[in-house]
């Protein structure tokens, strides 16, 4: 395959003899999904890339007047079809969960500590724990928005993916984590305001 | 109100505590993931010239997953060119040594 420069793909993918420079490229693209969705796909590995490839290639020729040439143009390429790979890889994944199952799932089993059925913690380590416990919940309860609450349950403590968590709550990944931003800053604010370090929290509850 | 698990509790704690005040969101990390990964196949430490790039990897799960895969196919484009351009230069170079007269 030919080395080009920046300027050499943008001025073949945007001439009349694109072709030999999107095969090119396509190669590139499909080259690099074949390694990275090793181990993420299980079935057609080959044709998973393809096809990420082939969706990727469209997206990439519809914005190729937002590349500012920062990095190499394969670099930005690649980027743009990890992203599309990735995207639709975990909307299959969790397909067939709702964000009410994943809340519920932790309904469950909210409460317990795997960590207590291992220690012989004493009457007074016991006191400080739920005193604190209940403490950083109260901050939870009166800081945190409903939502802030439930995007920190799905995605903080039961592993949902922050995008597919914001699909089912009618917005974007970016924002949800802005959100979770915002619900962080918080929490820290109300446990400056109240004196508490993190440390002090941490070495009550858990090993600190 | 479900209360919150112990072990869960001090996960939230411990994310609040590394919590900037700044923290760039997704569609900035994507921005300059690129420019990012490229630092890091230089041997530069693109952890300490891109440091919002780097905290919002470590504090976003889908983000980093998308880094790991970047990563991965990059490797294959850094590593592949370079290989065959060493065996063609050792293969002409052998030819040459060993062109008859």
């Amino acid at each position: 395959m030919t080395e080009r420069s920046n300027e050499q793909w943008l001025a073949e993918l945007r001439g009349p003899e694109r072709d030999r420079a999107l095969a090119d490229l396509r190669a590139v693209l499909v080259r690099g999904l074949r390694v990275a969705l090793r181990g993420r796909v299980r079935q057609g590995l080959n044709e998973a890339a393809e096809d990420f490839a082939q969706e990727a290639l469209i997206k990439i020729m519809g914005s190729l007047d937002t590349f500012r040439g920062e990095s190499r143009f394969t670099t930005w390429a690649q980027k743009i079809a990890v992203m599309t790979a990735s995207t639709e890889l975990r909307r299959k994944r969790w397909r067939d969960v709702s964000l009410q199952e994943v809340l519920d799932r932790y309904g469950t089993h909210s409460g317990e500590s795997d960590r207590l059925a291992d220690e012989q913690p004493t009457p007074e380590q016991l006191t400080m724990r739920s005193t604190m416990v209940a403490t950083v919940q109260r901050f939870v309860d009166d800081e945190l928005t409903d939502k802030q609450r439930k995007a920190i349950v799905a995605v903080m403590f039961e592993g949902m993916s922050l995008e597919e968590a914001a699909r089912r709550m009618g917005t974007n990944r970016n924002a949800l984590y802005k959100l979770m931003h915002d619900a962080r800053r918080r929490l820290k604010k109300r446990m400056e305001a109240e004196g508490l370090s993190a440390q002090d929290v941490l070495g009550s509850i858990g090993e600190g | 109100m479900t209360m919150w698990n112990p072990d869960d509790l001090d996960k939230l704690v411990r994310m609040v505590a590394e919590t900037r005040e700044e923290e760039i969101g997704c569609d900035e990390c994507f921005e300059r993931l690129d420019r990012f990964v490229e630092m890091r196949f230089s041997g530069l430490d693109a952890a300490a010239a891109m440091p919002l790039v780097q905290d919002h990897l470590e504090k976003c799960g889908d983000c980093h997953e998308e880094f790991e895969m970047l990563l991965e196919a990059m490797r294959v484009s850094e590593r592949t060119p370079t290989t065959w351009e060493q065996v063609w230069h050792f293969w002409s170079w052998i030819r040459r040594a060993f062109r008859p007269g």
